[in-house]
């Protein structure tokens, strides 16, 4: 330990010069825009008790990892402390960051042991038969807890709303999952195709008069004919350059809606689109001319949720069609085809698959059901322009993909809850949300690159050879 | 011909700035394959560390220009040579070898990351910056038009040239390029060897890190604002600049910035600025669907 202890004082310090060097001058001056001119606003004290926390917080980690166990629990319970007490440091967010480090020092002391509990909890023979089992019944217990959900006591305005966000992600990330978890097509433009679906739904709405059933499969369609066209000369390209086209056919998709103002009414959006009916019955307190509300049709008392309960229950159809499509798709041979692809396309090629089409197909399913999201999203949002389809809107649905491990339909879902519930649950969050975001994606790849539910396995394997005679 | 001939100046001073930052582009993908997503905005780390660097320059009293500039610049691509060298060293070394996408994800994790860091820190308004280099030369009138070239368009397009000459005499006639090279060719026989693949990896980052920083003071000098967004938009040009010209080839990376800054300053002159962005994307979409190797790349070979 004794001599140890200045090779890890030097490592910390080196970590600690590189952070003081990378804050210096974009969080140590603050420029502030003072109506004539700029100025700043010097922040030293900040970077340098930001540059202190990383200090210390390498040296505690690194202690943690060669097994000091209580040097770095010391360590880390120590920050939490001067984190949590009420000093006068400059910012709130400063409290947060050094309680952070103290608290990942802690949980990387501890993780040797949770670790090794898991390893033997999930090896032995009760853990294995539980995990099968729990597996098994998760989804079901999740779903009926889907279906259930509008008439708990907890089901609020908020609640609700919150809910239908959150089922709209997970049916853009289960559609994503097919291009890129299955096909393993990293599609950086996904948004486009949730454009085209809100948009097709808005402008026969509100042009021709088309109710929300008929055009939902049209907005599909459209979003699916997009897909075919943009995929096809931009499938035979390699992996990292078809992430490129992607993203630039998205941003070609927003820059257009934003300056076509004839058709899209450019920035200002289009309003007023109509919501979903049932069996033509609309959810209003009064219906217009030549039609009941949805209140007067079953004959009870008009309350505000049932507008919302309505979308949710139609985004949870949406996103479970969206989850058995899948699931069905990966036992025929198309689906097989996808995930060999992903796997080997080269070997791929070699037995007669043709890349380029069955590739097209992925991207095409993928885009359809982003149609299908899309036009789910003008109805319920009734007002839609091209702020709400940026970049950062497919990198999210990407990153939900990513997160929940690529391939997994019920990571998907604990992803979606974890990157748009929490944050809309702590709205306080707000700007450090994206920063979260962010970090998450890099720690995930490093850390754990098959994403929190590893699950590549074949979705069809062959039988187990039989032992040779 | 006096409007072209203001257009065509306008144009190779921001291909100029373009070229700079394709050339990061290029030579990460020529070493280690890969796009790096971040670089664009490490592009507006640059140009922020550059617009703080004229301030605290103004406060100590540096009132001579090129002084400023000088200073400025060196401290610009110091500190952001340290974004870059970080980048790699936590977010795409522990990547080495895991499965295809995961280093391009967590590219636009940082990418992320970054643009809201600076969000955070310096705020999300535009920053307007004061003019550094003021006026310029007439070279001729005609059709009562002037045709003017400021001396900041001069400044710009002459350290360009001056830091591509000494980046490219670099690669070619160093042992740091020399390895670069090797590395390119085949990782593991340049190990064999006794290159220090990863400090080479690095030292490239840290290459074009630097230049993109000087990319960032052009553009931050040029337009005059800057805010924390710059960098995508930039990024994603200069990565056409990068594919147009041929991935992974230096030259390619200058010629391909040229031409980026001279399709988008033409097309918002002579048909409508709004969609000049879009002939930018269609122009990558084009080059990548009927020409993936580029003006001057050479073709790729797919090993199994």
């Amino acid at each position: 330990m004794r001599d140890r202890l200045p090779a890890l004082v030097k490592d910390a310090a080196l970590t600690a010069l590189v952070a003081a060097a990378l804050g210096l001058f974009i969080v140590g001056f603050k420029t502030r825009d003072a109506g004539q001119g700029l100025f700043f606003d010097y922040q030293l004290v900040d970077l340098a008790v930001a540059v202190a926390t990383i200090f210390f917080g390498r040296l505690g980690l690194q202690l943690a990892s060669l097994g000091l166990k209580w040097p770095s629990f010391a360590l880390g319970a120590a920050l939490g402390l001067i984190g949590a007490a009420p000093l006068e440091l400059p910012s709130t967010f400063l409290h947060w960051f050094v309680v952070i480090a103290g608290v990942l020092i802690i949980l990387r002391t501890i993780w040797p042991w949770a670790n090794a509990a898991l390893a033997t909890a999930r090896h032995s023979q009760r853990g294995r038969a539980f995990g099968q089992r729990g597996a098994k019944w998760f989804g079901a217990i999740l779903l009926a807890a889907a279906v259930l959900m509008p008439f708990t006591s907890f089901a609020d305005q908020k609640t609700m709303d919150l809910a239908v966000l959150i089922l709209t992600y997970v049916m853009l990330g289960w559609g994503l999952n097919i291009v890129v978890g299955l096909a393993g097509l990293l599609d950086l433009g996904y948004v486009a195709f949730y454009a085209v679906g809100a948009y097709s739904y808005a402008l026969l709405s509100t042009q021709y008069g088309l109710n929300f059933w008929m055009v939902l499969p049209l907005a599909g369609m459209f979003a699916a004919a997009f897909g075919l066209v943009l995929g096809f000369p931009v499938l035979r390209l390699r992996g990292d350059y078809l992430a490129i086209v992607t993203m630039g056919f998205g941003e070609i998709i927003r820059l257009v809606l934003l300056n076509w103002v004839d058709l899209s009414n450019g920035p200002a959006g289009i309003g007023g689109i109509p919501g979903p009916t049932l069996f033509g019955a609309v959810f209003a307190e009064t219906a217009p001319a030549g039609k009941q509300t949805f209140a007067e049709m079953v004959g009870i008392p008009f309350t505000s949720n049932q507008r919302l309960i309505y979308l949710y229950y139609i985004i949870l159809l949406l996103a479970l069609v969206t989850n058995f499509f899948t699931q069905r798709v990966r036992r025929l041979p198309v689906g097989r085809a996808w995930e060999a692809l992903r796997e080997d396309e080269t070997a791929c090629k070699a037995l007669g698959i043709n890349p380029t089409n069955t590739k097209l197909t992925a991207f095409a399913v993928g885009a359809m059901f982003a149609g299908f999201a899309g036009s789910f999203f003008a109805a319920k949002q009734r007002f839609i322009s091209p702020e709400s389809f940026t970049f950062i809107e497919s990198a999210i649905i990407l990153s939900i993909v990513v997160l929940g491990g690529m391939g997994s339909q019920i990571g998907v879902v604990l992803a979606a809850v974890l990157l748009i519930g929490l944050p809309e649950w702590f709205r306080d969050l707000g700007a450090y949300r994206m920063i979260v975001f962010g970090l998450a994606m890099v720690l995930i790849m490093v850390f754990r690159p098959r994403g929190l539910i590893a699950h590549r396995e074949p979705s069809v394997r062959l039988h187990p050879a039989r032992a040779s005679p | 011909m006096a409007y072209f001939s203001q257009q065509l100046i306008n144009a190779i001073t921001l291909g100029a700035i373009y070229g700079l930052i394709a050339i990061g582009y290029t030579m990460v993908y020529g070493i280690i394959g890969m796009i790096n997503f971040a670089h664009g905005e490490v592009f507006m780390i640059g140009a922020f560390i550059s617009l703080i660097g004229f301030m605290i320059c103004g406060t100590l009293g540096i009132s001579s220009a090129p002084v400023a500039i000088l200073l400025v610049l060196l401290t610009a691509m110091a500190f952001t040579a340290v974004y870059g060298w970080t980048i790699e060293r936590t977010a795409y070394r522990p990547l080495r070898g895991s499965f295809k996408l995961a280093p391009l994800i967590s590219a636009i994790g940082v990418s992320i990351l970054l643009q809201n860091y600076v969000q955070l820190a310096q705020g999300a308004r535009p920053k307007p910056a004061g003019s550094v280099i003021e006026g310029g030369y007439t070279l001729f009138s005609a059709d009562g038009f002037d045709v003017r070239v400021a001396w900041l368009q001069i400044v710009i397009v002459v350290v360009t040239v001056v830091l591509m000459a000494g980046f490219s005499w670099i690669i070619a006639a160093t042992p740091l390029g020399r390895q670069q090279r090797a590395c390119e060719q085949d990782m593991k026989m340049a190990a064999l060897l006794g290159v220090d693949v990863n400090r080479t990896i690095s030292l490239t980052f840290v290459m074009g890190a630097a230049l993109a920083a000087v990319a960032g003071m052009m553009f931050m000098m040029y337009y005059g604002v800057v805010d924390f967004f710059i960098g995508f938009l930039a990024g994603i040009k200069a990565f056409t600049a990068a594919v147009l010209g041929g991935i992974g080839s230096l030259p390619g990376a200058m010629l391909g910035g040229l031409l980026i800054g001279l399709i988008e300053v033409f097309w918002a002159g002579y048909f409508t600025s709004e969609y000049k962005d879009v002939a930018v994307f269609a122009i990558l979409v084009l080059v990548l669907i009927f020409r993936p190797t580029g003006l001057l790349g050479k073709p790729e070979i797919e090993k199994v």
